[in-house]
């Protein structure tokens, strides 16, 4: 009990000040580790506010102090209490090149889950537009898909005209800008137990399926490859981790076999999360770049083969990039 | 931790402190969220402003900024602030929200982001339905950001600080003489008691006149209940002046 109310806080604001100058501390440089000393001052003050708060806390008329110490406390307690890792800064370079690919080694589970979806969705759209062509009025989303091919590849090589002229930075940026919704709108949908994430995969997969299909038959396969593997081999899979990330949020929701809670298991793969989600986002910067610069263009101002090696580079690339980088003085995923 | 009400959220830490964040609920959330899409809208209306002038030199630079530009800005608002603003919008900050880990541990990054991904499911079809049908539904008003981001939003309310000097004046206050009575009186007085009591000074011209009479008689007996003083304190004082005389003892420091 509290018999002098304003000698009390003479006394105890001095103690407060000091722990909301650490917690300021802290929070604004959250790399920073304390030394023993600090972290002793520092449990101390949380111990001495705690022990104000339940003091104040039978005084009627002192709201402003109780919440001002709830907040006080309620920060010191985050601090203290928690038992992840801090953040270290942020190195862009080494995030994309270590801790991305490390992230999606780490869960890779949901990246075959989320191709597997594609290339059934691929089978069926190719399938469909087999045994009936017609349906491609049905599955195709856009009206320049659902052309003649052969009267298109015509069309593109023997324009004189650069039609992307003066306009290609603005299409990339547009590109660019689309795909990463289209990912991350992949990823979110997750949120649904994985049913959304499922659905936009395999809806991909079959416009892809079908799209390929329509062109193989036409015999425009070389303009096929040459349109879509320099921009979709980085594209399509960058899709893929936007998938990745759906599924894992799903799985995390759902906990099969896991004897964590929800919000275990949901804050575990939260950091993955957001790193797959961005490194997918890093990925189309470059894929829209090439699709404006080189995909829009056929021969003869650029030879087929030449698209297609470029691509097939692309697509090893990426592939020995996500399997390899930062793979010396990785944990393995047990231990991970 | 445990949810002591469906708009509280009440922690008791391992020392044993108890404390508890007010939720935040779907309508005030909604106007916070109304005022950062204003926001946002008036940073691509600027951001349209620049761009023209950049046209009038490269057509083709202009549109490619304004159209990463505006995707940032519309994406990495929340993002943004959250982070710099400790789980603050600007919608959120003049509402008085803020984004909390729902352990009340520290709120990640990783959090943020998801929360603020996540948005794009939660406001579907149109104007957050979803979310804002999760919200309801969910005990702790989360949108489905919220859940997949074990975050929560809670209120800040701002405390409102009475004129206590022109209420209560300079008046000789006869129960202060009784240092330890008064004490007794602070720790046993409950914080509705005394909220009620100060809103019954604030507004005793309001009132009907026999309604005050009535309405001082029984704070005053309510709070002759919890401590009793000295008949030579009490003497010659109405109900009224009684429960004025309490308030002071509550809600004014000694020093003053």
């Amino acid at each position: 009990m509290i018999i002098d109310l304003d000698r009390f806080l003479a006394e105890e604001r001095p103690h407060w000040t000091a722990l909301e100058s650490t917690l300021t501390q802290i929070e604004k440089h959250p790399e920073r580790h304390l030394q023993l000393d600090e972290i002793l001052r520092f449990h101390e003050l949380y111990e001495r506010a705690s022990s104000g708060l339940a003091k104040i806390e039978t005084f009627a008329s002192e709201p402003e102090i109780r919440r001002y110490l709830e907040g006080l406390v309620a920060r010191a307690y985050s601090e203290i209490h928690e038992t992840r890792t801090k953040a270290q800064r942020f190195h862009l370079w080494r995030w994309f090149t270590e801790t991305f690919p490390r992230a999606f080694r780490r869960r890779i589970r949901p990246f075959w889950l989320a191709l597997a979806v594609t290339i059934v969705g691929c089978l069926f759209g190719g399938v469909a537009i087999g045994i009936d062509p017609e349906a491609k009025q049905v599955i195709m989303p856009f009206g320049a898909l659902q052309g003649n091919p052969v009267e298109r590849v015509r069309r593109e090589e023997s324009s004189k005209q650069d039609r992307l002229a003066g306009q290609k930075s603005t299409f990339a940026a547009e590109l660019m800008t689309h795909n990463t919704q289209v990912a991350v709108f992949t990823m979110a949908l997750g949120v649904t137990w994985g049913a959304g994430t499922t659905i936009t995969l395999f809806y991909n997969g079959v416009i892809l399926g079908a799209v390929a299909v329509d062109y193989i038959r036409a015999g425009e396969t070389a303009f096929l490859v040459g349109w879509l593997l320099p921009h979709g081999a980085i594209e399509i899979p960058a899709i893929l981790l936007g998938g990745q990330a759906g599924f894992l949020l799903a799985g995390a929701l759902i906990g099969w076999g896991s004897r964590q809670t929800r919000r275990a298991r949901l804050r575990e793969i939260s950091p993955d999360l957001v790193t797959i989600i961005f490194g997918a986002a890093m990925l189309l910067i470059w894929a829209g770049i090439v699709e404006s610069f080189l995909s829009q263009y056929h021969e003869p101002v650029i030879p087929y083969a030449l698209k297609i090696v470029f691509g097939a580079v692309e697509l090893a690339a990426l592939t020995l990039f996500l399997a390899r980088s930062g793979a010396r003085g990785e944990r393995s995923p047990e231990k991970a | 931790m445990r949810l002591a009400r469906t708009n509280t959220l009440a922690l008791t830490t391992p020392e044993g402190i108890t404390f508890s964040l007010p939720l935040a609920g779907p309508v005030s959330r909604f106007l916070a969220w109304t005022i950062d899409a204003a926001a946002i809208l008036a940073a691509g209306t600027i951001l349209g402003e620049l761009v023209d002038r950049i046209g009038v030199l490269n057509q083709s630079l202009a549109e490619t900024t304004y159209v990463i530009a505006y995707f940032v800005i519309s994406i990495g608002y929340g993002i943004a602030l959250e982070w710099f603003w400790r789980g603050q919008t600007l919608g959120k900050r003049v509402l008085g929200l803020r984004v909390m880990d729902e352990q009340a541990l520290r709120l990640e990054s990783s959090q943020i982001v998801v929360r603020n991904l996540l948005r794009f499911v939660d406001m579907l079809p149109l104007a957050y339905l979803i979310g804002g049908i999760a919200c309801f539904a969910s005990r702790r008003s989360q949108r489905l950001g919220d859940l997949a981001a074990n975050t929560i939003v809670v209120r800040i309310p701002a405390v409102r600080q009475p004129n206590l000097e022109q209420l209560l004046g300079r008046k000789f206050n006869s129960l202060k003489e009784y240092r330890h009575l008064a004490a007794r009186l602070r720790q046993r007085t409950s914080p509705q008691a005394a909220a009620i009591a100060l809103e019954a000074l604030l507004r005793r011209d309001e009132i009907q006149p026999a309604a005050r009479l009535e309405l001082f008689a029984d704070l005053a007996q309510h709070f002759r209940s919890q401590v009793t003083f000295p008949p030579e304190a009490v003497e010659q004082l109405s109900d009224e002046q009684y429960v004025r005389n309490v308030v002071a003892i509550l809600y004014r420091r000694a020093s003053h």
